[in-house]
């Protein structure tokens, strides 16, 4: 049996009708053509699916599509401003170096982007926690982990621009 | 790598939830919550119930309830909200301290602290939680509900005590009792990973910071959490001089540890009293500060 659902994806409204047994991975990649969100193990082990759903990041590997109705999901195509110009994570991950293959990143830049809205200037060791649930197989994660630094750097010096803007 | 085909079934109140687990329980109907294992064993068709039962919808269990007894947790509470719940954590610190220790945070949004308690895995933290502080889980079933002590809500590795056409809703975690204190200490190959050994503890002085009551709850070393009484073993003195030897000795003849892939049935052992010593150390030096302030 189909079911019909309707999710809201990086702010625009999307329906599908999706088998019960359609993960929420499968959904925004086939249903949806969003195939920036890359499915690892699809057991919840490599982080790669990893989305945010209603703001928090959740693994879309590990949920159906059918229980995300009514939902909000940010993927990484989502993360981007609307003319295009990169978040900070997505600017602090390409100048530090922060990938080799890509395969990892949409996961690792939904993980960071939401860790650093609960946590704008995170220690060493707050940062590797954030990001242990995410296996990169390429980078080593220390260029990962500068990534994340600089790009709490960014976050803070585009809020500093906005509130002089604002004044 | 994808779930087998399934019927499945969206209830929007408790109420709609407990007809439907009555009819399609008896059937094979498995409740469906966080599903952070429940989705993994779909995923690798270790498991293929004929009907899932979402309980996603059902936010009138997304409570934690934090009181001079103790935590009441619902159903749909997530394992970060728990984690984050400041009144929770002043009832009863070990919550926190076991849930930090849970899989990873991205892992933790999703998961429930009941649905952990119902999948009963035996390397799993909060079974021995619950074991450890003596809980109880709420099961409901269509006209009436019943509330079960963890002594025996756990029945087996992967088995709980509830049947098929009931519902968890709720877990109840008892207050930490004055001059108490409790720790978590755990080794796993990688961090975030199910633990090879772990040791939940709990102890409590008497009025001159002498060692009255001391337990400890230890996972991976056994079918279902395995709790063990320490309190003889060490003496009844402080921290600083309870025998400790004896204590984790006490814990090492009680286990029943296997080997596999990760460790020797005979490292297990070892671990394991290793960090019951660490454990119960923690918790004692806890509780000693507890009644300093």
């Amino acid at each position: 049996m189909n079911h019909p659902i309707t999710l809201t994806v990086n702010g625009v409204v999307r329906e599908a009708t999706v088998p019960a047994r359609r993960l929420l991975s499968d959904c925004l990649r086939h249903d949806l053509g969003l195939t920036g969100t890359h499915v690892g193990c699809e057991h919840g082990v490599c982080g790669a699916c990893t989305v945010l759903l209603d703001g928090e990041p959740v693994r879309s590997c590990l949920m159906f599509a059918a229980t995300a109705d009514g939902h909000e999901i940010t993927t990484v195509e989502g993360l981007a401003a609307a003319d295009g110009t990169l978040s900070p994570a997505q600017r602090a991950f390409a100048e530090c170096h922060g990938l080799q293959c890509g395969f990892c990143t949409p996961g690792f830049l939904c993980t960071v982007t939401a860790f650093l809205r609960e946590n704008a200037a995170p220690t060493d060791e707050e940062v590797v926690e954030a990001i242990s649930g995410n296996l990169c197989r390429c980078t080593g994660y220390q260029n990962i982990i500068k990534a994340v630094h600089r790009a709490a750097e960014l976050q803070a010096e585009t809020r500093a621009d906005k509130e002089e803007g604002a004044r | 790598m994808k779930p087998s085909p399934f019927d499945y079934h969206a209830p929007a109140d408790l109420d709609e939830a407990l007809d439907v687990l009555a009819r399609v329980g008896p059937d094979g109907g498995k409740v469906l919550a966080g599903g952070q294992s429940l989705i993994p064993l779909l995923n690798m068709r270790l498991a293929a119930p004929a009907h899932l039962v979402d309980i996603n919808r059902l936010t009138e269990l997304a409570t934690v309830e934090a009181g001079p007894g103790g935590v009441r947790v619902g159903a749909l509470a997530r394992h970060a909200t728990v984690e984050r719940s400041t009144p929770a954590a002043a009832v009863q610190p070990l919550l926190g301290q076991a849930l930090r220790l849970v899989a990873h945070p991205v892992i933790r949004n999703r998961g429930t602290v009941v649905g952990s308690l119902v999948h009963a895995d035996p390397s799993a933290e909060l079974p021995a939680v619950l074991a450890l502080l003596g809980g109880s889980v709420r099961l409901a079933h269509r006209g009436g509900e019943r509330e079960v002590a963890a002594a025996e809500f756990f029945t087996g590795p992967m088995e709980s005590a509830a049947a098929p056409g009931e519902l968890a809703v709720s877990a109840f975690f008892p207050a930490r009792p004055p001059r108490s204190g409790t720790a978590f200490c755990e080794v796993a190959r990688r961090h975030g990973d199910y633990a090879m050994a772990g040791v939940a503890a709990a102890v409590t002085l008497d009025e001159d910071f002498r060692i009255a009551a001391a337990r400890v709850a230890c996972v991976s070393v056994g079918p279902i959490p395995v709790v063990v009484d320490v309190a003889d073993a060490c003496g009844g003195r402080p921290e600083a001089s309870a025998d400790w030897a004896a204590a984790a000795a006490a814990v090492r003849d009680r286990i029943e540890p296997e080997a596999d892939i990760h460790a020797t049935a005979d490292y297990r052992r070892h671990l394991t009293g290793v960090l019951a010593v660490r454990a119960l150390r923690g918790a004692a030096v806890e509780a000693a500060g507890e009644e300093g302030t």
